[in-house]
């Protein structure tokens, strides 16, 4: 008898469990593989909630068009519309399994969900769990994914770490190879289909609202065994986390959506504590400069705004820093928001229920990832359901979920579309994995000659061994550090050709560096050291392609600002930035390709800006809306 | 290598319980990192990896701890700070300073949890927590992904409490301070019983009320709690511990009763 076929899923985050619960509900077995318990993934840290159209909204005149609509306007029309339009037709759904699932939404006094405005939105259709939706999501998942665990439908790999994809000689994938962060054994897992599901790579910005895991290093690996990335220069900055030693802590988005306010003293340096500022000594410049949203622009634009308002020397006490405040809201919606307020009062110290917080913009998001490809309708009206290629990368049979997917967010991701991204991911195109596994695509995994898998193997052995025998003098954690201040000086909330050309002089440099890099630790045991060094090395190959990609890309968009081409510029790209590595010179190739706009014409992104919009009227140039 | 630091002042100490693998001895190590404002035991750890040499100025391996998300709300980093398990990213150093930690005569200590075994230094094995929410079925059993309407309407009152209880990060400080908890019996936990009235509480999911009771009657269940209430004083998340250990300790006697009269 043929062994039934297997599939293998890297991460255990939203995108990975939903996938994971998906494709053992389609009747394969799943081996799940993360760096840490699945429970403990990045997911976790998601605050604010996740958009979807919902009944009161809808008879305010919202819609799943509308959601769409959104998504693009956002993400500067670089999205992919057909993925997008099955998202946010299909976020309705998934609102109501994860409600069936048992997540603790809040509700109305009648029982019903309750729901809160976010960013880029002027209706109501975020649904939240305090405000620690993310948390509480992720163990909805955790529990489903457990559920088929005790049916021995999913076996967790927990504490492995993913090194290498496994291709055939057709270049097929078939399996990956994974070391176990205890015993530091390296070895090869058969799989007729492998789902990378690894999240973001904030970690090549040394400090960012990511977890330790997300160094990218798991897409970076990919990349070098073939897989193409898809726009890695869009990174999102975050308007407002707290500053720390070790991270930037998030404080979502959410607290604006609930009413809070972002402002600074009209009075530079202004001594006065925060509280004894009267209300017309305060500038809430978001509000000034876009009436219509307020504080719920999206996130690029409140991000340049707090920047430019700090460096124009408005920023509290003169330095890098805005009030967020919720001080004034009723104790009612300051209960809804309790989750983030006690992290701020744990971690600064300050009461928020009393004070308004001080915050400053952090790298949160990576929109670019794995490149990806899917299957549209004939009528481009969403993606065709279960078929093999939706959310493959170049490698057939590699597919990416979540994160590390570039589809769905184009230039800049709206808020609370980032969890619904990752289920929609795992349960859409989790079907589209299963079918494209219980199909043959030449040999089964299982039945593939074993020096396919050693092979692979062997070169993981031997980056191990190089690492561990290096007699060089520099230190990881030191070229990380540098690593992470020149990527955030030269390629975040404003970037110029000038400060990252210099950036990437700098870069190659510290790669020269990392080539005698030396361990503190050579034991084979536990060796945390190791796994931080080689994922080094990964970060510095990806921090490579979101540099010349992101010099190459001589115009504004979302979440690129070029201060150099402050224009978007839609004539030469509109287009997807793909990214090849190119194993002889150690670097990226660019190609670009055209985003098609089958549904929804590209229009000024202006967000109602007092200017702008008055630029736009003169100019003539009419936003139009297809409904 | 680096020269010993003179000036006492501007460095925080540390005392770490270090233990090379499961089966190998523990010993202690001393540290000192530069002082800034702000810091956090991570960041503290995260100096040391930097730069692995002991008060003494021997070069040594990096210590090995467990972390991710860095803002108290994954559960990985809990260890045993100063005596007392908590998570080590929200232990911040001027706060300890200020309780009179931190100096070369009483620095900070950290120690591995001591009610899980030992991976390597800092870096225990909490499996077991995981292993008994397989045991208790901690889940809905919903009958699958497909699009089959809303679940049940809920109560304000009602989602409080189960949002409370589902704030639990199977962190394991509860455990830590649990007289009752051992490295080797099998009593099964404030933050299972916790998820036991999380899953009870919800109306899908108490379908499968009677097996988890089942498991909570079982040697180690509920009846093997002692009333000490430490748990509810260390959870970091304010989960309402004793409140959920009421509550099934309820549960399980309607069931036992029902159960002998059912001759089940």
């Amino acid at each position: 008898m043929p062994t039934p076929p297997r599939v293998i899923i890297v991460g255990g985050g939203l995108a990975g469990l939903a996938a994971a619960v998906r494709v053992a509900e389609a009747g394969l077995d799943v081996d799940l593989f993360s760096m840490v318990p699945v429970k403990r993934s990045h997911s976790v840290c998601a605050q604010g909630g996740i958009n979807a159209c919902n009944e009161v909204a809808r008879q305010q005149g919202y819609s799943e068009w509308m959601h769409f609509d959104e998504t693009l306007y956002g993400g500067d029309f670089l999205n992919h519309q057909p993925p997008v339009y099955e998202m946010a037709y299909g976020a309705p759904g998934i609102i109501d399994l994860l409600d069936r699932m048992g997540v603790p939404f809040n509700r109305t006094p009648e029982g019903q969900r309750d729901l809160r405005m976010f960013g880029g939105s002027l209706y109501k259709r975020t649904h939240f769990a305090g405000a620690t939706t993310g948390q509480q999501l992720l163990y909805a998942l955790d529990e489903q994914a457990r559920r088929w665990e005790a049916q021995g439908k999913v076996t967790k790999y927990e504490f492995w770490e993913f090194l290498w994809p496994v291709l055939d000689d057709e270049g097929t994938c078939k399996g990956i190879v994974a070391q176990d962060m205890r015993t530091m054994q390296v070895r090869a897992f058969r799989g007729d289909a492998v789902v990378m599901a690894t999240g973001g790579c904030g970690l090549i910005f040394g400090k960012s609202t990511m977890s330790v895991i997300c160094t990218g290093g798991a897409a970076a690996r990919c990349y070098q065994a073939g897989a193409a990335l898809g726009n890695p220069e869009f990174i999102q900055v975050h308007p407002t986390a707290i500053p720390g030693e070790d991270k930037c802590r998030l404080m979502s988005e959410s607290a604006r959506g609930e009413g809070g306010r972002v402002w600074v003293p009209r009075k530079k340096q202004d001594p006065r504590k925060p509280n004894d500022i009267p209300a017309a000594e305060r500038w809430y410049f978001l509000e000034e400069k876009y009436p219509k949203y307020g504080n719920l622009v999206p996130r690029d634009i409140a991000t340049r705004e707090i920047f430019y308002v700090c460096q124009d020397g408005y920023g509290v006490g003169g330095g890098r820093m805005v009030y967020l405040d919720v001080s004034h809201l009723p104790m009612e919606t300051k209960k809804k928001l309790a989750g983030i307020l006690e992290i701020y009062e744990k971690f600064v110290g300050d009461n928020p229920y009393e004070v308004p917080m001080k915050i400053f913009p952090s790298v949160h998001y990576s929109m670019g990832g794995l490149y990806t490809v899917y299957k549209a309708k004939p009528d481009n009206k969403g993606m065709v359901l279960g078929a093999h290629e939706n959310m493959m990368t170049n490698i057939k049979g590699l597919y990416a979920f979540g994160e590390v997917n570039y589809q769905y967010h184009g230039a800049t991701r709206l808020g609370a579309n980032a969890l619904l991204n990752c289920i929609f991911d795992g349960l859409f195109c989790g079907l589209s994995v299963a079918n494209y596994a219980k199909e043959p695509h030449g040999k089964p995994a299982a039945e593939l000659d074993a020096g396919v898998f050693e092979g692979v193997v062997e070169q993981e052995k031997n980056k191990v061994r190089k690492l561990v025998d290096s007699k060089g003098t520099e230190n990881p954690y030191k070229i990380h550090q540098k690593l992470g201040e020149e990527m955030t000086d030269s390629c975040t909330v404003v970037r110029t050709e000038d400060r990252m050309k210099q950036a990437y002089n700098v870069l190659e440099d510290l790669t020269q560096r990392y080539q005698s890099v030396r361990l503190s630790d050579t034991s084979m045991w536990t060796n945390q050291n190791l796994s931080f060094t080689r994922a080094l090395g990964d970060m510095l190959l990806y921090a490579e392609a979101i540099l010349k990609t992101a010099i190459q890309r001589k115009e504004s968009r979302g979440s690129h600002y070029r201060p150099d081409y402050p224009e978007r510029d839609d004539a030469q790209f509109l287009k997807t930035t793909i990214a090849r590595y190119d194993a002889a010179t150690n670097k990226c190739r660019i190609e670009y390709e055209d985003v098609p706009q089958p549904l929804v014409e590209p229009r000024a992104r202006t967000y109602g800006k007092v200017e702008a919009e008055a630029e736009n009227k003169a100019g003539d140039k009419k936003e139009t809306v297809k409904a | 290598m680096i020269a010993k630091n003179p000036d006492s002042q501007n460095s925080v100490h540390f005392k770490i319980k270090r233990q090379d693998g499961p089966d190998k001895p523990a010993y202690w190590q001393t540290f000192d990192v530069p002082y800034k404002p702000n810091l956090n035991v991570i960041s503290c750890l995260q100096a040391i990896a930097a730069n692995p040499t002991t008060s003494e100025g021997q070069e040594t391996t990096v210590v090995v701890w467990d972390c991710n998300c860095l803002e108290e709300v994954c559960g990985a980093c809990t260890m045993v700070i100063n005596g007392t398990a908590r998570q080590s990213c929200s232990a911040l150093i001027d706060q300890m300073r200020e309780q009179g930690f931190g100096s070369r005569e009483n620095p900070i200590v950290l120690e591995p949890m001591t009610k899980f075994p030992v991976v390597r230094d800092l870096w225990v094995d909490r499996s077991r927590m995981f292993k008994q929410l397989l045991r208790l079925k901690a889940w809905v059993p919903i009958d699958g992904t497909h699009k089959l309407g809303a679940g049940p309407k809920e109560s304000p009152e009602m989602q409080d409490e189960r949002y409370q209880l589902s704030r639990c990060m199977t962190c394991g400080c509860c455990l830590e301070a649990c007289p009752q908890y051992l490295k080797d019996n099998h009593f099964i936990g404030a933050n299972a019983i916790g998820q036991t009235l999380y899953f009870n509480e919800h109306e899908t999911g108490k379908n499968l009320q009677g097996e988890r009771l089942d498991v909570m009657m079982e040697p180690g269940g509920i009846s093997d709690c002692g009333n000490a209430q430490n748990c509810v004083k260390v959870c970091p998340k304010e989960v309402p511990l004793t409140l959920a250990i009421a509550k099934v300790g309820r549960q399980v006697t309607v069931h036992a009763i029902k159960k002998f009269f059912m001759g089940k």
